[in-house]
């Protein structure tokens, strides 16, 4: 009611009003797989397994064009089954004709591989949003794919639990997709990544079997481990349709603290402080250079928090965000308020803010999350989500930054297509997310940063993927992280489960 | 030569306004554990103006005070308006006892006396009980002129000219020191409180008194019988064309 609410995903369509274009026509070379099309008899199947009210062949477009407006495919048709044997039906028919599928979520995705790239049949879990039971002794939560992550996370929040992922995407993102990506997110410094907090996945295999093993336990060591197969899989190997998730309780006191630094080193000199001083109680430490808060104060449209009312964005080079949780807020706040005073005093933070109430926790996290969805205001973002040594991260922005300067393609004018990179991410987990802003898509920007940033990140030890997955993006760069032997091995596991390839093609391997 | 401007802000501890309240066990109230407590966006707004017009006077302002009436632990949010910019603070503290406007009120006139106010500014109402009418009882108390709801304030000399949002429009009305105003909510948009203010607000006086200090016996008149939820929505229900739609709502007669 107060302060601007900030939540991603609505405004997606709001900026530019340019057709996006074809991805087969962005990349000529594409070729269509031995698929079969479809056909009219495909539709009266699908009609008569989900009823004529869940397919849909009219005002797609949504379902082909993904978050960033980069990609867009020709799908025909969209599905949107309600039950698992649903889900079943419709894959073991896709099989039997050969017919491609892509499967979606909230088709919130960063590289592409939610939406369709030819004509492939969208399977869309948006149907499938039922809480399926939550064990308030235990906290283990299993629901269905559909799950939207923040309606899932307000249910949680009311039984006194916390979803133990949290991202800038939580207003459209479904808790199945969340798992298809092996999302990190904001708070993977505090509870750790999915493959740790889920436990059990229900999925429908490309021949339609239903692999069920949503009532596994904490512990378990009975074989190898399937589930995790299907975490971080991005939809090749099969379609998830349950999820069961370890929720922790729900933190009392949470504090938010932003901050202003005067260098990298300065943010890594401020980590290293808060991971001794804040230790138990931290669960979240961020950074975002003054390019990136330039950017989201065209989107945000509001006063910087360090501006102190003015409408400047103050001069720091570095801004960091850091939460603390815990139980005890006078614990807790005891504890912020010493670390923030002593950083103050021996110059490792040069100024900053404490979020007083919830209206200005959530502001301060706009400063922040809104970054991704303001990179794209001026027409569309190259997006690189990878994994460094920490000392070695913020090099890779400096770098791009002087590739795109020496190209000539950064400028505040409409002839250069370069806006401005901009870095931000997740430092407490290494993670470097670099947008470069663009006016339009060109392909003399993607070929001055591609391959140039997978190698400079393979010359540095780093992923080139370290949470957003491959998708149509990083398919054919895999190899700057993966060895040839994993890369064979992905490969045969594929094939094995999907010999005709319907599942997601044109994708990931 | 016009007087010195002594600004008194009342500031209340309430239920973070962000925030969804439940209502406890017993239906007699709503559940105050657990549950984060911030100031009231009001009094926020009031003490955002009071310090506007403190730096827009430097010379005419001769202090601001805030004063809480409430548990030990709104001197939290006593430190936050010391922060802002706030001189001094006096928390009046009454436990977990929940009071009432008129008995605020009555805490307040004892204040404005000793601290010698000629402007208060509080917020037109706050967010947990809604009363709206601790501003008004302080000024009837006092004999003084109000200006509630404002949205825009300017101080001029000993006058100050204050707009309030009305049905339909804008009021503006102009009265003379001693004086007070409520707070609407565009009147300003508060601002972030940097660490350097945070630190010195450390060093500024809080002083705890008791309600008897000022002689003021706290005597409720009002008895909560029931505190109930409003009747919740039924679902709703989604169509999948506008021919549904269309013999959907001729069902429910609204065509
Ligand atoms: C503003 C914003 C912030 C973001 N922040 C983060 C972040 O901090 N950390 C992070 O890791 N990611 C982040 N992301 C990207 C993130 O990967 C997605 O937001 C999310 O995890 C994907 O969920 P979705 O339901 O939208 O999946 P979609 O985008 O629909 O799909 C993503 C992939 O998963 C597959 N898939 C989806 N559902 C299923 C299913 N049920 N079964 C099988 N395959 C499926 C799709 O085929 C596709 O390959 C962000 C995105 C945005 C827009």
């Amino acid at each position: 009611m107060l302060k601007l609410v900030f939540r991603a995903g609505i405004s997606k369509r709001a900026y530019s009003a340019k057709a996006v274009k074809l991805t087969v026509e962005t990349y000529p070379n594409l070729q269509r797989g031995d698929y079969g099309t479809l056909e009219e008899s495909d539709l009266t199947r699908f009609r008569s397994i989900l009823g004529d009210s869940s397919v849909f062949v009219d005002d797609i477009e949504g379902y082909n064009e993904d978050q960033m407006r980069k990609y867009r495919g020709q799908s025909q048709v969209v599905l949107k089954p309600k039950t698992t044997s649903q889900v079943s039906e419709i894959v073991k028919h896709c099989n039997d004709r050969k017919l491609a599928i892509c499967p979606q979520g909230g088709n919130t995705g960063l590289v592409g591989g939610s939406v369709p790239v030819f004509d492939e049949v969208v399977v869309s879990l948006s149907g499938m949003s039922q809480i399926r039971s939550f064990d308030e002794t235990s906290g283990i939560l299993k629901v269905d794919a559909g799950c939207i992550l923040e309606s899932t996370d307000q249910f949680l929040a009311e039984k006194g639990y916390i979803f133990p992922l949290d991202l800038g995407a939580k207003g459209s993102c479904q808790i199945g997709g969340n798992v298809a990506t092996n999302a990190g997110g904001l708070r993977l410094l505090r509870y750790g990544s999915l493959h740790g907090s889920v436990l059990g996945i229900e999925a429908v295999l490309p021949d339609g079997t239903v692999f069920d093993s949503m009532h596994s336990l904490r512990k378990d060591n009975t074989g190898y481990d399937l589930k995790q197969l299907f975490i971080g899989s991005e939809g090749t190997l099969g379609i998830i349709t349950g999820v069961s998730v370890l929720c922790p309780a729900r933190p009392k006191a949470v504090n938010v603290a932003f901050l202003g630094v005067e260098s990298y080193e300065a943010v890594q000199d401020t980590f290293s402080k808060a991971k001794r001083e804040l230790s138990e109680i931290l669960s979240a430490f961020e950074f975002m250079d003054r390019e990136s808060q330039v950017v989201n104060k065209k989107f945000l449209k509001a006063p910087h928090p360090l501006a102190e009312g003015s409408d400047e964005i103050p001069e720091y080079p570095f801004y960091i965000l850091i939460e603390t949780s815990g139980s005890n807020k006078e614990h807790d706040d005891a504890k912020l308020e010493q670390f923030l005073e002593t950083s103050m005093e021996d110059g490792t933070i040069l100024d900053g803010t404490v979020s007083q109430d919830e209206a200005q926790t959530r502001t301060l996290w706009a400063w922040r999350e809104g970054i991704s969805e303001a990179s794209q205001i001026e027409g569309g973002v190259y997006k690189y989500d990878v994994s460094l040594p920490l000392s070695k991260l913020y090099d890779l922005v400096i770098a791009a930054r002087e590739r795109l300067r020496e190209a000539n393609l950064i400028g505040e004018t409409d002839e250069y297509p370069v806006v401005d990179p901009v870095g931000y991410g997740h430092v407490g987990d290494g993670n470097l997310h670099l947008n470069v802003c663009v006016r339009r898509y060109t392909k003399e920007v993607e070929k001055v940063l591609e391959p140039f940033i997978y190698e400079w990140i393979s010359q540095h030890h780093g992923s080139i993927s370290a949470e957003h997955g491959l998708g149509f993006q990083k398919k054919n760069y895999v190899h700057y992280s993966k060895s040839d032997v994993e890369i064979a091995m992905m490969k045969d596991l594929k094939r094995h489960y999907d010999p005709n390839g319907i599942l997601n093609p044109y994708k990931y391997i | 030569m016009s007087s010195k401007i002594r600004i008194l802000v009342p500031v209340k501890r309430v239920i973070d306004a962000a925030l969804k309240p439940r209502i406890n066990k017993t239906n007699t109230g709503v559940e105050s554990k657990g549950v984060k407590f911030s100031m009231n966006p009001f009094c926020d707004i009031a003490v955002e103006e009071a310090v506007k017009i403190k730096e827009a006077h430097k010379e005419a302002v001769e202090s601001i005070h805030a004063v809480s009436i409430g548990p030990s632990k709104a001197q939290d949010i006593l430190r936050t308006a010391l922060a802002k910019g706030v001189d001094t603070s006096t928390l009046v503290d009454v436990g977990e006892q929940e009071i009432e406007p008129l008995q605020v009120s009555k805490l307040l006139k004892k204040v404005v006396e000793q601290k010698d106010s000629n402007l208060v500014i509080l917020g037109k109402q706050a967010i947990d009980d809604d009363s709206n009418q601790t501003g008004q009882m302080l000024a009837g108390l006092l004999g003084w002129p109000q200006a509630t709801n404002a949205s825009k304030v300017v101080v001029e000399g000993d006058f100050v000219t204050v707009t309030r949002e009305v049905d339909g429009g804008a009021e503006t009305i102009r009265a003379k020191l001693p004086l007070i105003i409520t707070t609407d909510l565009r009147l300003n948009e508060p601002k972030f409180v940097t660490l350097p203010k945070m630190m010195k607000a450390k060093k500024k006086p809080l002083e705890i008194v008791k309600p008897d200090a000022y002689g003021v016996t706290i005597e409720e008149r009002l008895e909560i019988l029931k505190v109930e939820e409003p009747p919740a929505r039924s679902a709703g229900v989604k169509v999948s064309s506008v021919d549904e739609l269309v013999s959907k709502l001729q069902e429910l007669k609204a065509l």
